[in-house]
């Protein structure tokens, strides 16, 4: 089974990394892009086809590791 | 005082961190190597150095946080060992839940690497009884990622509770005004933990041990851990 795990900064927090991006995408002249905000995606391969089992797995994974959840939301997509 | 210090892949201050220690107590530390389970016996102190554990990769400090050696350093601070994080060894240790927050990319972006002005917020602990309370020193900063961020409870916790160790300042001790190198939360350089057992801070005091190198000032923060090893 395959998953993706997307992973965030809160909105509270400042992302000067995607302020930057924004900052490019204003000196290639690209117009329309009122803000950008930079996260991380990991694909995942699991054993079995628990949807269920693996949602939970995937949600002590990115607690445990993957996300710093004093900054950072993630999300879970089974695929 | 029988001291440690954490070698993860990727760092590279443990020789500074273990010449600083070398020098303040007379005794070799053990340098330890991050996959051992266990720390040597009788520690008073356990150092973890700066560097780039892991490359950076994932978080700062965050797969160092989950390494072997890392459960025994949670039982040594449950203990009530002294902890000291230094740079990278401060981020692991917000990675690892033993301090309070997180250290965020700086706010400009840039790696900072040069000298820098701090105030010892709190001279009555393990790490800085030997320092005057609100003296003003001159330690180096080498980081991309300093920026000390935790939500608007915490950090009025911390200040409430006397937890900031060190605040970045201009010469005079003022802080703020452009003296801040990285946008950290009030000026925020160094923290200790609840019961002052464990402390975190950007700078390194390992590397202002000589005044062939540029000055002294860190010398206190081993001759405060030397004097003794527990906060009473």
């Amino acid at each position: 089974m395959k998953a993706r795990v997307i992973v965030t900064l809160k909105g509270s927090v400042l992302d000067p990394q995607g302020k930057a991006i924004e900052g490019a995408l204003r000196g290639l002249s690209v117009e329309g892009v009122k803000s950008v905000r930079q996260g991380k995606i990991f694909d995942i391969e699991l054993d079995g086809d628990d949807r269920a089992a693996a949602r939970l797995k995937l949600n002590e994974v990115c607690e445990r590791l993957l996300a710093n959840t004093i900054v950072e939301n993630y999300a879970i997509e089974i695929v | 005082m029988r001291a440690a210090v954490i070698q993860f892949p990727g760092v590279n201050r443990e020789g500074d961190a273990a010449r600083a220690l070398r020098q303040a107590t007379g005794d070799e530390p053990a340098i330890v190597w991050h996959a051992e389970n266990e720390l040597p016996p009788g520690l008073d102190l356990v150092v973890l150095p700066g560097g780039f554990s892991y490359g950076d990769y994932l978080r700062c400090g965050a797969i160092a946080a989950r390494s072997p050696v890392m459960r025994a350093v949670h039982a040594h601070a449950a203990r009530g060992g002294l902890t000291l994080g230094i740079c990278n060894g401060f981020q692991v240790l917000c990675e690892a839940g033993l301090l309070p927050g997180v250290l965020m990319r700086n706010a400009q972006l840039r790696f900072v690497c040069k000298m820098q002005y701090l105030r010892v917020e709190n001279a009555k602990t393990p790490f800085t009884r030997s320092y005057a309370p609100g003296e003003v020193v001159k330690f180096a900063i080498a980081h991309g990622e300093g920026n000390f961020i935790a939500d608007d409870d915490t950090v009025r916790r911390i200040e409430a509770e006397g937890r900031v160790a060190f605040r970045y300042c201009d010469a005079q001790g003022q802080a703020g005004n452009g003296s801040n190198p990285n946008g950290s939360t009030n000026s925020i350089a160094g923290v200790f933990n609840d019961r002052f057992n464990v402390l975190g801070l950007m700078p390194h005091p390992e590397n202002l041990i000589d005044s062939l190198a540029g000055g002294i000032d860190g010398r206190a923060l081993f001759t405060s851990l030397a004097a003794g090893s527990r906060f009473v």
